[in-house]
């Protein structure tokens, strides 16, 4: 077992309580401890950057201190808590406002993981290939990667910041067809569904129709509000161009619990809006 | 010792941050000062006029003025202190300008500094002493490297005033990106055409020596008599024997050889002549592509060769030129835009970069003049460029203008519809730079005659849709995102240091920019000389420029090379290295670190041996003398006595 420090981030605790559930299986079966961080707070997006720069810092370093007296490396399931956390590591490291890292004197001593990366390692793809039982041939997946987790590159030191494959190479593992597609790190719109939900539409509308034409049954996503996105506002969006869409959206997490055969899993698929399970069905994996 | 000190205001450059009346009165202070006053441009005229009445008038032994930086003025004062009768190493210089004024506008703490850098150099100037210096003849050859149109430009010039010239190219064909060149504009004139002559003329010259595929391996020397070894690298074609028949070429059987002239649009064979117009027009070996060298068993050129020209055991060779001036003149590079992941050039095959297109432009190029798709062939009706990729974008490094992307583009668009009249060309671009003599009426046509759409902003992402591509972008004009459906992309790949700038730069000891660049003496006013006496600076080497400038500092430094040739001696700083024979305890660390190869043994009577300055090869570092323990060798102008005085006056 490895101890690493939870960062969950509120959605995990609310609309992305499947999220949770899912991650927290599978990292037990790959021997990875999660050990939540003690009194953690909001990590300030979306609100804070829009309004407050200082604050924006202020609410990730306090979080990055704490983890930090924990001495344990941190990974962050949500892209939008993961892209904050690493921009105030950024500016703390760097000291751009000296008057932040005094209050909040951080070291660099432990490292921000996004959950993604941090489970597709080539380690830990070997790991998880050894625990496959029920390879989830029949399913062909587009990676929907969404745009904060690797970009901007300064922030998130991703490698291949506009052409990432380490979702893509997680799916083959699992026994799943990956398709490479165009549309990994397009914008889904996030919370711009509240107040503008004609552009998010368009947005989303691009993704499905384009995963479509590549003849793929399914969309794997790292980011709660990506799948709110995709998943929540399917009917809608159906509605809206008079399309009749059934993509079913799944976490990344979801598909190496289907693969390891938990049971678990299957029940927990009921909670999505777009219902997977006749996909599920069809490729025989149910 | 008489020391009068002036004290420039330059202007309000710096009376506006440094009491220069109070610097004036503390220093009159000093013991052996006895005149001292301000002045408000002691560069000017009348400001020379004002040191030389003062020297006349007081008695003067030595001078120093407060000003600028000594590599602005140093001179202009030393000339002005000669003319007054005095040596003109009698003078010194204190910054406090550059060191003070623009430094900060806390006007007591920089009229303090100032006071103390005066002192300072009063404290030298005590223990300097009148120098003299030597003269030495010129060696009357020129070098030029590279072969790219500011180089062979430089070349024909001084070949055409009787000078030796020695041109120097990597490549196998001088002609640079040039030749690489469809057409040019903004007169739409064929560049083969224009620039194949001046080839031609390089060939015929019989003052040029031309060492083609060769590379500069180390310079040594100083202005006048450089000393510069050339690696030419083996061909495995003997090029007195080849007659470029090409015969070799065509009967090669090594045929997937990316043709770098082509831009790897298509391939060449393992022996290659780089282009038709090629000069010299001979055949190079390939090795890394050849089946003889791979393998160990073909040999079909050599059986082949009618002029049993083939060498498959030549080896690189060293010859070393002896030349008096030395012109920089090796281009630039391209911008890989593989940075813009987003645009995925290298991904998409129809996703091209500005000089890919124009290879397929060409009529010499990989389809022949005609327009096609590199994917499958078929001809493109809907045409998008992408200004700005590499240029005037931090984020990639290149914060630049590469100033002749805009103008290209304009080209390739009006060349595209003249090939293709029923197709349609679209330019994104941030704004458009234009500023040359017929510049802008000719970007104004492309858009007014030939219709080619110009739409501002940037493009945020390129995907595949079928077999076409979509530009997805901003339009910033209407304030609305836009998508262009496209068969061919061309990114406008700016420009950057050529390969090896650096390196070469170490070599010639010139300096470079955070990007490569060579850097010219004076932005404005020294445009083409370089730091290092002696060496000039022609065409993109120096910074991002089109071929009529290019062309324009070829001549220019030709012009300065003529200039330093008028004459037939030199004269050599006195400001080098000398040993007192007698402290020196012949341990030889000197020699080691000597940079230049200017200290050598001497023998004495008895066999006793001691350090000698080579001062013609001296260049006044002053590293033998931080190294010698005895401290016997001592740097003429900056000795420890000199420092020493100085540092004691700071700290007093």
């Amino acid at each position: 077992m490895v101890d690493v420090t939870l960062y969950p981030g509120c959605s995990l605790e609310g609309t992305a309580q499947d999220y949770r559930d899912s991650l927290e299986i599978a990292c037990s079966r790959l021997g990875v401890n999660l050990i939540e961080l003690e009194n953690w707070i909001c990590c300030g997006a979306t609100a804070a950057h829009s309004l407050d720069e200082f604050l924006a810092l202020e609410f990730p370093a306090r979080n990055l201190v704490l983890a930090e007296k924990r001495g344990l490396d941190v990974v962050v399931p949500c892209a939008l808590c993961f892209n904050r956390l690493k921009t105030t590591e950024k500016h703390l490291l760097k000291n751009t406002h000296p008057e932040l890292t005094k209050k909040y004197p951080f070291k660099g001593t432990i490292k921000i993981h996004d959950l993604l990366a941090y489970l597709t390692t080539p380690d830990m793809l070997k790991g998880i290939s050894s625990l496959v039982k029920k390879p989830l041939e029949g399913l062909k997946l587009v990676s929907y990667y969404g745009c904060m987790v690797n970009r901007p590159p300064r922030i998130t030191d991703a490698q291949n910041h506009e052409n990432p494959t380490q979702m893509d190479r997680l799916v083959e593992t699992l026994g799943a067809t990956a398709i490479d597609w165009p549309f990994k790190t397009d914008c889904c719109g996030a919370s711009h569904v509240v107040a503008r939900p004609d552009l998010v539409f368009v947005l989303v509308k691009k993704l499905y129709d384009r995963a479509i034409a590549q003849e793929a049954n399914g969309i794997v996503v790292s980011c709660q509000m990506c799948h709110a996105n995709l998943d929540m506002y399917q009917d809608q969006i159906s509605e809206y161009f008079g399309e009749r869409y059934h993509i079913p959206v799944f976490y990344f997490t979801e598909l190496i619990n289907l693969a390891f055969g938990d049971e678990r899993q299957i029940g927990w698929l009921s909670r999505h809006v777009v219902d997977p399970l006749p996909t599920l069905r069809e490729c025989g994996l149910i | 010792m008489r020391i009068g000190v002036f004290v420039c205001q330059c202007g309000t450059n710096i009376a506006s941050t440094v009491d220069t009346e109070r610097v004036a009165q503390e220093v009159k202070k000093l013991p052996d000062v006895v005149y001292t006053t301000t002045y408000m441009y002691t560069c000017s005229e009348p400001g020379q006029q004002e040191i030389q009445r003062a020297i006349e008038e007081h008695n003067l032994q030595g001078v120093v003025v407060a000003a600028c930086s000594p590599r602005m003025h140093e001179p202009t004062f030393r000339r002005a202190v000669e003319k007054a009768g005095l040596n003109r190493y009698m003078f010194e210089m204190a910054n406090i300008r550059e060191h003070v004024s623009w430094v900060s506008n806390d006007r007591e703490a920089n009229t303090k500094k100032a006071i103390e850098l005066v002192r300072m150099a009063v404290a030298k100037l005590r223990f300097n002493q009148p120098l003299f210096p030597s003269r030495v003849a010129i060696n009357k050859r020129v070098m030029v490297i590279g072969g790219g149109v500011a180089g062979i430009q430089a070349a024909l010039d001084c070949a055409d005033a009787g000078l030796d010239v020695v041109l120097v190219e990597r490549r196998t064909s001088i002609g640079g990106k040039m030749a690489q060149l469809d057409k040019t504009f903004p007169t739409i004139d064929c560049s083969s055409c224009i620039l194949g002559p001046k080839m031609v003329d390089v060939a015929q010259k019989e003052n040029i020596t031309l060492h083609a595929y060769s590379e500069i391996e180390s310079v040594s020397g100083y202005v006048g008599n450089f000393a510069v070894r050339v690696r030419k690298k083996a061909t495995y074609v003997d090029w007195k024997a080849c007659t470029g028949c090409g015969v070799c070429m065509e009967k090669c059987p090594s045929r997937k050889v990316p043709d770098e002239f082509n831009e790897g649009l298509s391939f060449t064979r393992a022996i290659n002549i780089p282009f038709p117009q090629a000069i010299p027009k001979k055949a190079t070996i390939n090795r890394s592509y050849c089946i003889y060298f791979t393998k160990g068993k073909c040999g079909i050129c050599a059986k082949v060769c009618p002029a049993k020209a083939i060498r498959y055991d030549m080896t690189d060779e060293v010859v070393t030129e002896e030349v008096g001036a030395i012109i920089v003149a090796t281009g630039y590079d391209l911008f890989d835009p593989s940075a813009y992941g987003e645009y995925g050039a290298g991904q998409y095959r129809d996703v091209i970069t500005g000089i890919q297109y124009e290879r397929i432009l060409s009529a010499s190029g990989p389809f022949g003049g005609h327009i096609k798709r590199p994917s499958d062939g078929r001809e493109p009706k809907d045409v998008v460029f992408i200004a700005c990729v590499g240029s005037r974008d931090a984020s990639v490094g290149r914060p630049y203008c590469s100033g002749v992307c805009c103008m290209y583009i304009a080209k390739q668009a009006i060349l595209t519809k003249d090939h293709i009249p029923n197709s349609r060309s679209y330019v994104f671009y941030m704004d458009i730079r234009s500023p040359a003599k017929n510049y802008d009426e000719f970007v104004r046509r492309a858009q007014e005659e030939y219709g080619v759409q110009y739409i501002r902003g940037r493009v945020g992402k390129i995907y595949p849709r079928g077999d076409r591509l979509v530009v997805q972008g901003m339009d910033t004009l209407l304030g609305i995102q836009v998508e262009v459906e496209a068969d061919l992309v061309v990114l406008a790949t700016g420009i950057e240091a050529s390969r090896g700038a650096r390196e070469l730069a170490e070599k010639l000891h010139i300096s470079y920019d955070q990007y490569g660049f060579f850097m010219e003496n004076h932005p404005k006013l020294r445009p083409v000389e370089t730091n290092t006496a002696g060496i000039y600076l022609a065409g993109v080497c120096q910074g991002p420029k089109d071929i009529p400038a290019s062309v324009a500092q070829g001549s220019a430094a030709a012009a300065k090379v003529l200039a330093l040739f008028a004459r037939d001696t030199i004269e050599t700083s006195p400001q080098v290295a000398s040993v007192t024979e007698r402290a020196c305890i012949a341990c030889g660390k000197c020699i080691e670190v000597c940079p230049y190869g200017a200290i050598r043994w001497k023998e004495l009577k008895g066999g006793v041996r001691k350090a000698e300055v080579i001062t013609t090869v001296c260049q006044g570092c002053g590293l033998c003398n931080a190294t010698c323990p005895p401290k016997a060798i001592q740097l003429q102008h900056a000795t420890d006595n000199q420092i020493l005085a100085e540092i004691e006056e700071l700290c007093a």
